[in-house]
């Protein structure tokens, strides 16, 4: 049984020696048999077994071990734990001796530069030779393991197939076969070997599952059908996101486009990335992924980042960085727009015009403003002094902004009895517009106390100012409350016109009196 | 030296690191730990220790690697944590809930010791969905201080079952962090830029002093207080700007210093070496600022690639009482700023520093110590 995790190691490493270390005739033997010993590992505790056993010459599956050895090339290991046999068995040391020699001298293919294959193939079938000699002239016939090692060293597909228990595996088996009849075997070869391999391990017993097909397409050197059937094969986009971008990477897939724009290594990264992002917590590196998307990346990450779900500040101001990195000015403003609206529900002003800021929203800055000075026409105070008292450059976000700003400095003024800033900027709130007219009524309301204070505070100029103001406003309701008679409204209007032409007069005198000596 | 930091992979977004408080009369450095994590559906509480230098561990691994000794499961995020004695941890929830953790050290074992549910809510303790994060929790033992994404602020004592003092609405924006300025007041700082300190003495529900930066209104996300001069204060913001503040005067920062590019998560005076202070950021930086001035005294690691400094100016020889921090005369004094982490990838999130040991995490899934930090 092999893992999931196993199996993607297994398939993983024969790509790597196939398609990108794309090695030769010669060194793509060596590499085979390395990728065996790693990972077909279900004789790995036999092994153990014997070598730590106080006699293992004497254990049970000593002649097991030391086939395992011989099939998968370990000639050095073979050849030291035969050694403890024949020093167990002096009857035996003449057959060991040249059973040891042969394995001794068998020749391998080099990673280097020391022989070319042609020499190689000579040295092999001169061995080869060798073996078939003593086979035939019965020099092993009393030992029958000995005997069967011999004939495996000769490439006898029986004897090797004999010990199919040990191999596990059809493509245990290939790899023996080539290493002891084609030694230098080359790729293109491959597949040829694989199939009959596969046919006459299996025998007709069993199908091939799932993973023997992906490894039979790798051997036939069928890219895309490796990562098609790993696709189907596997649960998730992981293995096959990964493959294909290395081996895109190494120039090794044609970038013939799919038809819907994309080539075939970002279709699946996008797929992979996209899962992601449906994770509670991987969201954050599905990100990364998207970046190296060039053609939909962006597009996708778009659409993912708002999707997230965000139950505190922090992560949305995580998410909010993201998206800043990237100049994806839609998404912030859309997030702080989300976050902003959620504090306003719960009440939170501050938090509110925070996002506010971040975004730089005027029009939820205008929102929040509209929202503290309905508070205060209710309740006749301000609510969140802290906040009011202390905005700063942010006042300037938007009009309505500055106005509460500018409103709240007034009362404090007011407060400080500093009476005459507070009526200059009372003046200036309506006459530079900053003021919405909504307000102005509240704000002459505001002037009142100010025009009945014993100083006169407000200049004449100052009180034809307030006069025109109040006659525009009226002129713009007149026409609706012509027929509405006394009301609060008229009242007010009446007292404020009365209010003005008191401090009118009083300020022409005060204004028109030379100051006494 | 690189080697001598310790990385281990814990397949959880860590949040919160701290190192258990070493009693009083201990000589040696910090070994355990606490982490908190977040963005699970199951996140965890877990105690780590790092065994003595120089031994392979039970599993062979190398010197310092820290080894879990136990952990338990967390309703939320973890968004603060703060050890309240030897035994005892206080955690800060994204639910709005508090809880105290007990650790167990006869049988390693990690048990809820006392919790106060909706300790932080919105609008109304009745409504379903009413929980509101928890950002902050100091301790005093047995006084603990929580503040939240409600504007509140709650005065617990560690044996009582009800909340001592609850500041309704303290402020009407995020309170993001606190840190007690004294036993009986404590610092807050916010998302529209101000630190306030309130008295806890008093009854009235208003900071006592209101700090604010100049320019725009930007965030700050932490603060600590310097261990020894407690009228210097430093806060970072969402900007990555540190800000030292003299609260004995004025309403503004003494000095604004630019280091990340992005939210500065935690600051930390060294506890016993104020000169030096850490920062770390969204940005996946972690930076040690360091103002002692003799060069014969740097720490050795600061020689090593992978580091990138910055000299403000001439060395002066004698620093007198005054702070290096709240000098704001170049010429007089040099800052030295490395950032201690040479592969920068995701945000690290916290860090904590006693004696010789740093600890960080990362939402890399990974958590950092390096117990020789002044070798």
């Amino acid at each position: 049984q092999v893992s999931i995790l196993s199996a993607m190691e297994l398939i993983w490493n024969l790509c790597e020696i196939l398609f990108v270390e794309a090695a030769a005739a010669g060194p793509l033997l060596l590499r085979l048999l390395d990728w065996v010993r790693l990972h077909v590992c279900d004789v790995d505790n036999m092994v153990r077994e014997v070598l730590s056993s106080e006699n293992p010459s004497k254990h049970e599956l000593f002649w097991n071990v030391v086939d395992v050895f011989v099939l998968q090339g370990r000639m050095d290991e073979a050849r030291h734990l035969l050694s403890k046999e024949a020093s167990a068995n002096p009857t035996s040391v003449n057959m060991y001796k040249i059973l040891d020699d042969l394995m001794k001298k068998m020749p391998m293919p080099s990673l280097g530069n020391t022989q070319t294959l042609t020499e190689m193939e000579l040295k092999w079938q001169h061995w080869h030779e060798e073996c078939q000699r003593y086979l035939q002239d019965g020099t092993f016939a009393s030992n029958s393991h000995m005997e069967s090692i011999c004939k495996i060293l000769l490439g006898d597909e029986d004897a090797i197939l004999e010990k199919k228990e040990l191999m596990t595996t059809w493509y245990h088996f290939l790899v023996t076969r080539l290493l002891y009849s084609h030694p230098t075997v080359k790729p293109m070869e491959l597949r040829f070997y694989a199939q009959s391999s596969m046919d006459l391990f299996l025998g007709g017993e069993s199908s091939p599952e799932p993973l023997d097909t992906i490894l039979m397409a790798a051997f036939e050197f069928e890219m895309h059908q490796v990562i098609k059937e790993c696709s189907i094969a596997l649960s998730n986009w992981w293995f096959v996101a990964h493959l294909t971008d290395l081996l895109d990477h190494c120039k090794l897939l044609q970038s013939h486009n799919l038809y819907f724009g994309s080539n075939m290594r970002e279709f699946l990264l996008l797929e992979y990335a996209s899962g992601l992002f449906s994770h509670h917590s991987l969201w954050q590196l599905g990100v990364d992924y998207f970046d190296h998307c060039p053609e939909y990346g962006r597009v996708y990450l778009e659409l993912h980042i708002e999707r997230i779900p965000l139950n505190t500040e922090q992560k949305a101001l995580k998410v909010l960085r993201i998206c800043e990195q990237r100049q994806m000015h839609e998404q912030v403003r859309s997030i702080c727009k989300i976050m902003a609206m959620k504090a306003l529900r719960n009440n939170r002003l501050g938090s509110a015009l925070s996002w506010s800021i971040r975004a730089k929203d005027a029009a939820f800055a205008t929102l929040i403003s509209d929202r503290f000075l309905k508070d205060y026409c209710e309740r006749g105070c301000f609510s969140d002094l802290d906040l009011i008292d202390n905005l700063g450059p942010s006042m300037l976000l938007s009009d309505r902004l500055t106005f509460l700003g500018k409103y709240r400095e007034f009362h404090r003024l007011y407060g400080e009895k500093r009476f005459s800033e507070a009526a200059r900027l009372l003046l200036m709130l309506m006459t530079a517009h900053i003021a919405p007219c909504s307000f102005w009524m509240t704000l002459l309301t505001d002037a009142l106390p100010l025009l009945e204070q014993k100083e006169v505070v407000f200049s004449a100029e100052q009180t034809y100012e307030l006069m025109r103001c109040l006659e525009d406003l009226t002129a713009q309701k007149s026409d609706k409350q012509k027929f509405q008679g006394e009301d609060v409204e008229t009242v007010k209007v009446e007292m404020l016109r009365l209010a003005l032409a008191r401090n009118l007069a009083r300020v022409i005198i005060k204004e028109g009196t030379l100051e006494g000596s | 030296a690189m080697e001598e930091v310790c990385a281990k992979f814990v397949s959880q977004k860590i949040s919160k690191t701290r190192w258990r408080p070493l009693p009083a009369a201990a000589l040696h450095p910090p070994d355990v730990f606490a982490t908190g994590s977040w963005d699970n559906e199951d996140n965890r509480i877990s105690i780590w220790s790092v065994g003595d230098l120089g031994n392979a561990g039970v599993n062979g691994e190398y010197q310092g690697e820290p080894q879990l000794l136990c952990d338990i499961r967390h309703n939320g995020d973890v968004m603060d944590m703060q050890f309240l004695d030897q035994e005892r941890i206080v955690v800060a929830s994204s639910t709005g809930t508090v809880t105290v953790f007990r650790h167990h050290q006869n049988n390693q074992t990690l048990s809820a010791n006392h919790r106060w549910e909706k300790a932080h809510y919105h609008v109304d303790q009745d409504t379903s969905c009413g929980g509101a994060a928890c950002t902050g929790v100091i301790c005093n033992n047995p006084e603990i201080v929580t503040v939240g994404e409600d504007g509140r602020i709650n005065l617990f004592r560690a044996d009582q079952k009800d909340a001592v003092r609850t500041i309704d609405n303290a402020d009407s924006s995020t309170l993001h962090a606190v840190t007690f300025l004294r036993t009986t007041e404590i610092l807050t700082v916010n998302s529209i830029g101000q630190l306030k300190i309130w008295d806890l003495r008093q009854q009235r529900n208003e900071p006592s002093q209101i700090f604010s930066l100049t320019g725009d209104r930007v965030p700050l996300h932490c603060v600590d207080r310097h261990p020894n001069q407690q009228h210097i204060v430093a806060t970072g913001g969402q900007d990555g700007m540190l800000s030292i503040w003299d609260i004995r005067q004025g309403t503004i920062p003494v000095s604004l210093l630019n280091a990340h590019e992005a939210e500065m998560w935690e600051v930390h005076f060294h506890p016993s070496n104020p000169d030096h202070l850490f920062t770390c950021s969204e940005d996946g930086s972690l930076w040690h600022w360091d103002t002692s001035t003799d060069v014969s005294e740097k720490p050795s690691f600061l020689h090593q690639g992978g580091r990138s400094t910055t000299y403000f100016s001439h060395n002066t020889i004698n620093h007198s009482v005054v702070s290096a921090w709240l000098s704001n005369d170049p010429t007089k004094d040099r800052m030295e700023i490395t950032n201690l982490i040479p592969n920068q990838t995701l945000s690290v999130n916290s860090l904590d520093i006693l004696g010789p040991c740093l600890v960080y995490g990362t939402d890399a899934e990974a958590i950092y110590v390096n117990r020789q930090l002044f070798a």
